[in-house]
């Protein structure tokens, strides 16, 4: 009987029959499913209602926006340039809108297997943020001078995040390659500063970095606040990574290392060709997982000082005028980090499954 | 000397340098931070070292566990910033930990309604910044209603930009706060004694309501009932619990989101589970409860407490969001007295040897839970 009904040639029946089996298939289970569909639906028929059937749209009507009408998306239409680019000149937005543009495609590209060569990934992200940096700074193309303290909004996120896996990347390599150094204080530095790191939380690392550092360092040594905080966000993501990596360098035989030194291949050799290659294959899914967390943690930049996202949010319903809709401006921006979280966390999981299936 | 000594005495007397060389960088970065700091520091008119502890603040904050005034010692403020911390981070880890499993049982369900419901839990609050998901939270309890308006259940409890308030047992918060370490420390004794998982819950629960009911008997104030229950008195509630709404926010977003993350370890675990375990305990005809709790949690639990334990770690460190709703945990604290006090270099130092310290623990029993579940060799 089982047999015949998973055979049926077509895979939507089979699924179907399979479904209502599991969900209606016993008096309890059937009722389970009722009660939980049920609330499902009408919980989605609420915030549809609320955010399309009943809501007001444009920065005009904003008279319509009443206690009885729903979401009120006036305020994002009238202050999203706020929301999206900060501070940022007004007329200059064009810049602001492709250099974030550049990142989402550095991004979106870099998920395409044909770029998995450590060569590629790293010349399309420094082209991505050079051509972000260029863009957004503007001096060098000719065009007016924005300095970093007038970034803001969706672009600094994006600024903050691709500055940090770029910088980030090449440091967690290097800790994990000393971490494995047969030399024992090389080892155990990389130890200190892996382990210290990760029991920190985030905020202490980027407070450290924005209020004491210069207090450690001469005056000419400083540099910018912003640089400062991305060095240690860097950081924080380097001794991540360096754990990401490890677990890549240890699904490698050491027989292969052997095997090079054996050939008489110098240390550095046998990584770049090697080891290397195969690491990153294997620290792929969750050198992802890495990007989308760095991404996510980038919120709490908000608290040392820096106009990101959350705060343009959060002085986008802060006149009077806006002040009832913060609960729009906050579905509008977690919008946004839903949308970027959950995709490129699906697409990990996606390619975790498809390396499974290719190592057995 | 053969070419084979040659190379051998090269490569050790490169390692040699290459070590010396970052012991005497480290110690010259080292050295270059303090005689900068000094410098600094005598710049900004700081003296150093930890004589500031014992002035008092005279700054106010939100929330604490023990009476406090704005004439407090430094040394005093600080600890109970750290006692917010582990107080918001101890509770987090328990509801965490508790909706996790719950959730993380629930994707693994073969009831596709259930599945449905534990798969939208997660990908929606593990997928949105955590400051994003209490700050959002903290706006909304502040819009809330006042007490006239407040939202209740059942007439005990009550939500309103007051806070939230809850029946609570009739006794004073030092009997509270011994009656709760009883309480958590029958549940070590049971780990400890290695009582099996359900059995062990079971127990730990009726010995908590037991203990709590004797208790409040006992050290009740004269003719009080066992419970106060919060009421409306003019304009504000009297009796029961008040937890202020900065402190709602922080526990509930940090709950939610943890346990979002703990769901995904402990499906995880689940997933590793022999099928021919499963099918083996349906055959000899366990239900599906038997075989969660006889089968499928012992096996999967050694493979979800190392994870486990790095997400308590990661929840404590979560409660530094405080500051972005005006919780004063230790991050808080620490960053108001710097701006207060200028003692800039103690105070992190103090702030990172709290989370060090706390952090380590949690590893330590972590690890000791991961040994006591071990497999011992056969």
């Amino acid at each position: 009987m089982a047999h015949t009904q998973k055979l049926s040639p077509n895979r939507f029946h089979a699924y179907m029959a399979s479904f209502s089996k599991r969900a209606f298939g016993t008096p309890s289970a059937a009722v389970l499913s009722i009660v939980i569909f049920g609330a499902l639906g009408y919980w989605t028929w609420l915030a549809v209602d609320w955010a399309i059937f009943r809501a007001v749209w444009s920065a005009e009507n904003v008279a319509h926006c009443t206690e009885e009408a729903g979401a009120c998306w006036s305020v994002i239409d009238a202050r999203h340039r706020l929301i999206l680019f900060g501070l940022y000149p007004y007329e200059e937005h064009w810049r602001s809108t492709f250099a974030c543009l550049s990142i989402i495609a550095t991004v979106i590209i870099s998920c395409f297997p044909a770029t998995w060569t450590a060569k590629r990934l790293t010349s399309l992200w420094v082209a991505g943020f050079a051509a972000y940096y260029l863009l957004m700074e503007g001096s060098l193309l000719g065009l007016a001078q924005v300095t970093t303290d007038g970034w803001g909004g969706l672009s600094l996120t994006l600024f903050l995040f691709a500055s940090v896996v770029l910088l980030g990347m090449p440091m967690g390599l290097g800790l994990a390659l000393m971490r494995r150094s047969e030399m024992p204080v090389v080892r155990s530095f990389a130890v200190i500063v892996i382990d210290t790191i990760r029991s920190l939380p985030l905020l202490t690392t980027l407070f450290t970095a924005a209020v004491v550092v210069p207090i450690l360092l001469p005056s000419w040594l400083e540099g910018d606040k912003i640089w400062r905080v991305i060095i240690a966000f860097s950081l924080f993501f380097g001794c991540y990574q360096a754990e990401v990596f490890r677990g890549g360098f240890q699904a490698i035989p050491k027989g292969q290392f052997e095997a090079g030194k054996a050939l008489g291949i110098g240390y550095w050799k046998i990584m770049a060709r090697i080891i290397l290659p195969q690491v990153f294959r294997h620290a792929l899914p969750s050198t992802i997982n890495m990007v989308v967390v760095t991404f996510k943690e980038t919120a709490i930049v908000i608290i040392i000082g820096f106009f990101d996202v959350l705060a343009s949010a959060k002085a986008a319903f802060g006149t009077g005028e806006w002040a009832p809709h913060y609960m729009e401006v906050y579905v509008f921006v977690g919008a946004i980090y839903w949308t970027f979280i959950f995709s490129l966390g699906q697409y990990g999981e996606y390619l975790k499954g498809r390396m499974a299936l290719s190592t057995h | 000397m053969t070419t084979t000594e040659v190379l051998r005495k090269k490569s050790r007397q490169r390692k040699i340098t290459i070590q010396v060389l970052l012991v005497i960088i480290s110690i010259i970065a080292i050295w270059g931070a303090v005689s900068s700091a000094q410098v600094n520091l005598a710049a900004l008119g700081i003296t150093n070292g930890f004589g500031f502890l014992d002035r008092s603040t005279g700054w106010d904050y939100s929330f604490s566990l023990v009476e406090r005034s704005i004439n407090d010692p430094y040394s005093k403020t600080l600890v109970i910033g750290f006692q917010n911390t582990i107080f918001v981070g101890f509770i987090s880890i328990f509801f965490a930990t508790i909706f996790g499993f719950i959730i993380g049982t629930g994707r693994d369900s073969s009831h596709p309604g259930v599945k449905a419901a534990a798969t939208v839990f997660v990908q929606t609050f593990r997928n949105i910044p955590l400051i994003l998901q209490g700050v959002f939270l903290y706006s909304v309890l502040i819009h809330f209603p006042g007490p006239r308006q407040s939202m209740s259940f059942a007439d005990s409890v009550f939500l309103s930009n007051r806070g939230l308030m809850l029946p609570g047992l009739n006794v004073s918060p030092s009997v509270a706060v011994a009656l709760i370490l009883a309480i958590a420390s029958v549940a070590v004794l049971l780990v400890w004694r290695k009582v099996p998982l359900l059995r062990g819950l079971i127990i730990w629960i009726a010995a908590a309501i037991s203990m709590s009911v004797i208790v409040a008997f006992v050290m009740r104030p004269e003719g009080e009932p066992l419970l106060s229950i919060p009421s409306l008195k003019g304009l504000r509630f009297n009796g029961g619990i008040t937890v202020s709404i900065e402190l709602v926010a922080m526990i509930t977003a940090i709950t939610l989101y943890g346990s979002a993350y703990i769901a995904e370890v402990v499906r995880g675990g689940l997933k590793q589970v022999p099928s021919g375990l499963i099918e083996a305990g349906q055959a000899v005809g366990l239900t599906q409860g038997q075989i969660w709790h006889r089968i499928k949690m012992p096996m999967s639990l050694r493979s979800i407490i190392p994870p486990l334990g790095n997400q308590w770690i990661f929840i404590m460190k979560a409660t530094t969001i405080g500051i972005a709703i005006g919780f004063s945990d230790m991050f808080y604290i620490v960053s108001n007295s710097i701006t207060q006090s200028g003692q800039t270099l103690e105070l992190i130092f103090l702030l990172m040897a709290a989370f060090l310290t706390v952090n380590f623990s949690i590893s330590i029993f972590t690890n000791w839970l991961n040994n006591r579940l071990k497999l011992k060799a056969h």
